[in-house]
């Protein structure tokens, strides 16, 4: 149908051929089109960083849904990030265990070795700061993950050890 | 039926139901937010906690949640156990940690369901010291106001916007205590429902933003039971009015028509009544072409004058009441009377009113509609012609889910569980239309054709359900779709101004020739089928009759209607204009008043009382909500006195209204049942009559002092069982006399329940309105014929698209409902749209004949070959007619319109109302 073209070029202004294919990927497993709708924003995230209106519109008209249900989804879930993010994102998590090994003060550091608090982004975009209740590593608390990894036994020596640059480069 | 215990006191309930449905009719106080007996139960809000006992012996009990807690036989629960009220309570304080406290600037206050059940489990002081959130408010358009900050999270609004009514542009948005209920973008919402979110929401989030401009308490307003004049379908309403001013309308249960819910133009449609255009003096035409002002004596002296001896004439209204148009027929004779229909009109509503009283199949409540296990819509866009029915048919695809449901052993309440069962299983629906219709997304089958082909394919399924064998696949498959079903439902109506389209529902609905099966029309106006049914013996005058003899006549009494928008230009004209003296009466200023010599100030539908037969045939008396402000009278009033000075034998007689439904009910069999539809003015209960305004109504008589420090006496009501005033008492009493709902605890509209006989029942004063048609079940006799239109090369078939904003004549007034009914347009396909290189929002010239006119484009998503729609009802397309041939071009000199205002613009714009919120505690 003429409108379903029409949705077609809407869409694919804003999505790439690449974004596309994976979404359709995905849709070959479920039998609701909405059903992918945590996959396809994990596909845009994962390629831009972050879900912004345009492209959350766009998955919405892709997927058949509203804009207001695909962002009822997006916005449930704390990881998926409809706002611009730096380059890595920290997790850091502040929950019983890390607390109980001292994960206040590591934050402090980390904050002022950095420069930004919870849901903040460091000037030169590299980072943006995140509070997360638990990644399931309580055995080596404290943690954050930096990116995709996992920093283990965290002290205020590691945060500098891992950011000095990140300050040094601040400071120039 | 089972027994249940609650603390210790044995109770009956119903098999089935669950144990807040249980307390709730046994009349205990059991609280609750998510919970709605039209939505039924998801366990959201924990607020209806009980505790259950395992046996007698078990003294400690567990706590379970009533709404989702099914009745069984000897089952032991406590309301009243000191931890079940702990509970309640706590889990009403947690609501309360970030609730503002404005309700003393919150349009919810004194009305608000939160505030009740706050008192009902005692919570009173506040424990919690952290700071509140504060949310951003969204613009939803002119009609709801947000103030997210009021939330309690109870899933209310988006169960009832999105699941119910099939809204898809609000929603739940974020999680824990950072939800947010709203759109992804600030804009107008899209569902023609979205005022009922203002009675759904149980504290102020969602509130009547054209109300907030000109607020009044719910004590301070005077209420009366009225019905909607929006449409036809007939919903009750409960209009009320402060200083003179209708301020708001609320919903008024009637479980057998509208239950909970009214469309936007029934809530927010009735702005009209307080505009500058309304008049409030009779007038007579100086030859300037001016009026001036004359007392209503002065007026019917001077009409008696013109009418008395001389030949008369009168044309009545589908929008005024039976007793108006029974007077004025009465007055100038029958065969002087024209009902008021264009000649169109006229047959389609004719034939509609035959058709009633001789098909196979029953014309359905809206209630009966929602049973509906088939439905086949021939040529409707049901939620713009009969918005109500549309609601009803968007729960009739829902018995799908209720039947897989019952085959579980799931309770049809359990709203969560029921619609995961099913996913996107549905009732099948067939839609065959020339267009888009707005129940499209729910439809199984939909089915783009011309007028002409609709009437053919009706055909086709008739000739399939009597065994024949068609050509046409889809019309066999539809066939079968309805001899499948146990409560078949055809839709059809008068909206494409198509014999052959009404002539075909027929035959299907007579060829399914079944007990249960259904057919419901979708017509034009509140009184249209009333009207249809009082000239049904043939002995009036057509419009265009009247037109041709308007030379020979003296005078020519118009009843509230526009003729203008009754015939073409000329023909009015040539009516109105022929020397003959015109005596109008009406409410709102409109052309015919300007080519009138007499005119009357009517009183509106809130100041007057009438009767209305709605499209299931069912009558239902609206009351005056106040009295007419300034020199207004009723149309039956004035008629009355105009009987009264022209020395009318007959009419001379009728002293009061009662008397008035009497004569008229003994006028015509069909409307034998008049009588019954409400009490008698004479009619008491316990010495009194009903109360209009509540026990709390404040500034009686004061409230006037910006006028005169003299305290009036209380306007006394002449003619009605109802007082305006706060003695008597509002329970129990017939239910046509409900003018508002609020019980002791229960000052919102969840009062409801104490009205009910049960929950979700009818009220306990008893069902309202009576059904004047019964069929005689022969089966219609209708013409098969089908005049084929033929298209010459580059023209176009015109379609009516009627619009819920927009296409009615009264709340088009409604500064908010202008707002969006948006400008006059023509609607094409995206292939004609290329083909004229043209997209939406650019001008299109229409050419009908002699009339041309430049319109703004819509883009369809399907349309049927050949067809072009048209916005009816807009001044920018009178003169184009249902079903002629046009031309079309692009209009070269159109000017697109302007850049929508952005959000920041509307929010600076809008600096009408202060906002409550936390920020401003």
């Amino acid at each position: 149908m003429s409108n379903a073209k029409m949705i077609q070029s809407d869409v694919s202004s804003v999505l790439t051929l690449q974004e596309m294919a994976e979404i359709d990927h995905e849709l070959e497993h479920i039998p609701y089109k909405s059903g992918a709708a945590i996959d396809a924003l994990k596909i845009i995230q994962a390629g831009r960083g972050w879900v912004s209106d345009e492209c959350l519109q766009a998955i919405a008209k892709y997927l058949g849904m509203s804009s207001e249900e695909l962002e009822g989804v997006a916005t449930f879930y704390n990881l998926i990030y409809r706002r611009p993010v730096g380059e890595k994102v920290i997790l850091f998590c502040d929950s019983v265990s890390c607390w109980i090994s001292g994960c206040d003060s590591v934050k402090q550091t980390l904050s002022d070795t950095l420069g930004v608090d919870y849901g903040e982004t460091t000037k030169d975009n590299r980072y943006t700061l995140l509070p997360v209740p638990c990644l399931g590593a309580c055995d080596r608390a404290p943690v954050m993950m930096v990116g995709d990894d996992l920093v283990t036994h965290l002290d205020d020596n590691k945060i500098n050890e891992l950011f000095s640059a990140s300050k040094t480069g601040d400071q120039s | 039926m089972p027994m249940i215990y609650v603390d210790g006191q044995e109770i009956e309930v119903v098999q089935g139901e669950n144990i807040l449905e249980a307390c709730l009719n046994a009349g205990l106080d059991l609280p609750y937010f998510c919970w709605h007996p039209a939505m039924g139960s998801i366990g959201s809000c924990r607020q209806c906690a009980v505790i259950q006992y395992q046996n007698e012996e078990d003294t400690s009990g567990r706590i379970v949640m009533g709404c989702m807690t099914p009745v069984s036989e000897g089952a032991r629960f406590s309301l009243k156990a000191e931890k079940a009220t702990e509970f309640r309570e706590a889990v009403v304080e947690s609501l309360m940690l970030n609730h503002p406290h404005d309700c003393p600037v919150c349009a919810e206050g004194g009305e608000c369901h939160l505030q009740d059940m706050t008192v009902m489990v005692g919570h009173r002081d506040r424990r919690y010291t952290g700071k509140k959130n504060t949310y951003r408010n969204q613009y939803l358009g002119p009609l709801i106001h947000h103030e997210m900050n009021r939330c309690i999270a109870c899933y209310r609004c988006e169960r009832y916007y999105r699941d119910y009514a099939g809204g898809k542009d609000l929603g739940a948005q974020a999680s824990h205590d950072h939800l947010y209920f709203g759109r992804h973008e600030e804009g107008v919402l899209e569902s023609e429902f979205s005022g009922n979110l203002v009675e759904v929401c149980p504290t102020g989030v969602f509130t009547d933003k054209p109300f907030l401009k000109q607020y009044s308490r719910k004590w301070d307003l005077q209420s009366a039971p009225s019905i909607c004049q929006g449409c036809a379908v007939g919903c009750n309403i409960a209009p009320g009015e402060r200083y003179g001013k209708v301020k708001r309308v609320h919903n008024r249960y009637n479980n057998e028509v509208n239950g909970y819910f009214i469309c936007d133009r029934g809530r927010f449609g009735s702005g009209y009544l307080n505009s500058d255009l309304r008049l409030d003096y009779a007038g007579i035409k100086n030859p300037d072409g001016s009026f001036f002002a004359v007392h209503q004596q002065q007026a019917l002296d001077t009409a008696a004058g013109w009418m008395v001896g001389k030949k008369v004439a009168a044309i009545g209204s589908p929008r005024a009441s039976i007793e108006a148009n029974y007077l004025l027929r009465e007055l100038v004779g029958a065969k002087n009377f024209a009902a008021g229909f264009s000649d169109q009109e006229a047959d389609l509503m004719g034939s509609i009113a035959n058709i009633l009283q001789a098909t196979k199949a029953i014309n359905p409540s809206i209630k009966q509609i929602e049973s509906a296990d088939a439905v086949l819509i021939l040529g409707e866009d049901v939620t713009n012609t009969a918005p109500r029915v549309a609601l009803a048919l968007r729960q009739s695809v829902r018995n799908k889910a209720f039947e897989l449901a019952e085959q579980m052993g799931l309770p049809s309440w359990q709203d969560a569980a029921v619609r995961n069962l099913a996913q996107d299983q549905r009732s099948p629906m067939t839609i065959v239309s020339a267009m888009d219709t707005r129940l499209d997304d729910v439809a199984s089958t939909c089915v783009s054709l011309a007028p002409d082909d609709i009437a053919a394919f009706g055909y086709a399924v008739a000739a399939a359900l009597a065994g024949e064998s068609t050509d046409n696949a889809q019309a066999d498959a539809t066939a079968q779709m309805l001899k499948a079903a146990k409560n078949p439902l055809i839709v059809s109506g008068s909206s494409m101004a198509h014999q052959g389209v009404i002539n075909s529902a027929v035959a299907v609905a007579d060829a399914l020739d079944k007990a249960t099966s259904m057919l419901s029309f979708c017509i034009p106006e509140c009184n249209s089928l009333g009207l249809a049914l009082m000239v049904a013996d043939g002995s009036g005058s057509s419009l265009s009759g009247l037109a041709k003899r308007a030379s020979k006549l003296d005078a020519l009494i118009i009843l509230e209607n526009d003729v203008y928008r009754r015939g073409d230009k000329s023909q009015i004209d040539q009516l109105l204009a022929s020397g003959t003296k015109v005596i109008t009466l009406d409410m709102v200023e409109n052309s015919t008043l300007d080519q009138s010599d007499l005119v009357m100030a009517a009183a509106s539908y809130a100041e007057s009382q009438g009767t209305l037969v709605s499209s299931e045939g069912r009558a239902q008396r609206f009351y005056p909500v106040h009295s007419p402000a300034a020199e207004r009278l009723p149309s039956w009033q004035w008629l009355l006195r105009l009987a009264s000075v022209t020395g009318h034998k007959k009419l001379s007689n009728l002293q009061n209204f009662d008397q008035i439904v009497a004569a008229c009910a003994v006028s015509n069999p069909l409307f034998a049942g008049l009588v019954d539809v409400a009490p008698l003015n004479s009619f008491r209960d316990r010495g009194s009559k009903i109360p209009r305004q509540t026990h709390r109504y404040s500034g009686r008589t004061a409230m006037n002092s910006g006028v005169s420090v003299h305290e009036p006496q209380q306007p006394k009501d002449h003619e009605s069982p109802l007082s305006y005033s706060m003695e008597g008492l509002n329970r129990d009493q017939p239910s046509s006399l409900m003018p508002f709902v609020w019980s002791p605890g229960w000052n919102s509209n969840q009062s409801l329940q104490k009205f009910q006989s049960e929950v979700d029942g009818p009220l306990k004063g008893g069902p309202s309105g009576v059904r004047l048609i019964s069929s005689s079940l022969q089966g219609a006799d209708i013409s098969r014929q089908i005049d084929k239109v033929t298209l010459k090369a580059h023209q176009w078939h015109l379609v009516p698209m009627q619009q819920i904003h927009g296409s009615d004549e009264l709340s088009a007034h409604t500064d908010e409902i202008a707002e969006l009914a948006g400008r006059g347009f023509i609607a094409i396909g995206q292939k004609v749209a290329e083909k004229l290189a043209v997209t939406e929002g650019d001008g299109l010239l229409v050419k009908q004949g002699e009339i041309e006119c430049s319109l703004e484009v819509r883009i369809l998503s399907r349309v049927a070959k050949n067809c072009i729609g048209y916005s009816v009802g807009y001044l920018e397309t009178q003169g184009l007619t249902a079903g002629s041939l046009v031309t079309l071009e692009a209009d070269k000199s159109w000017q697109r319109s302007g850049p929508e205002m952005i959000a920041s613009d509307k929010a600076a714009f809008e600096q009408v109302i202060s906002d409550g919120g936390a920020s401003n505690v």
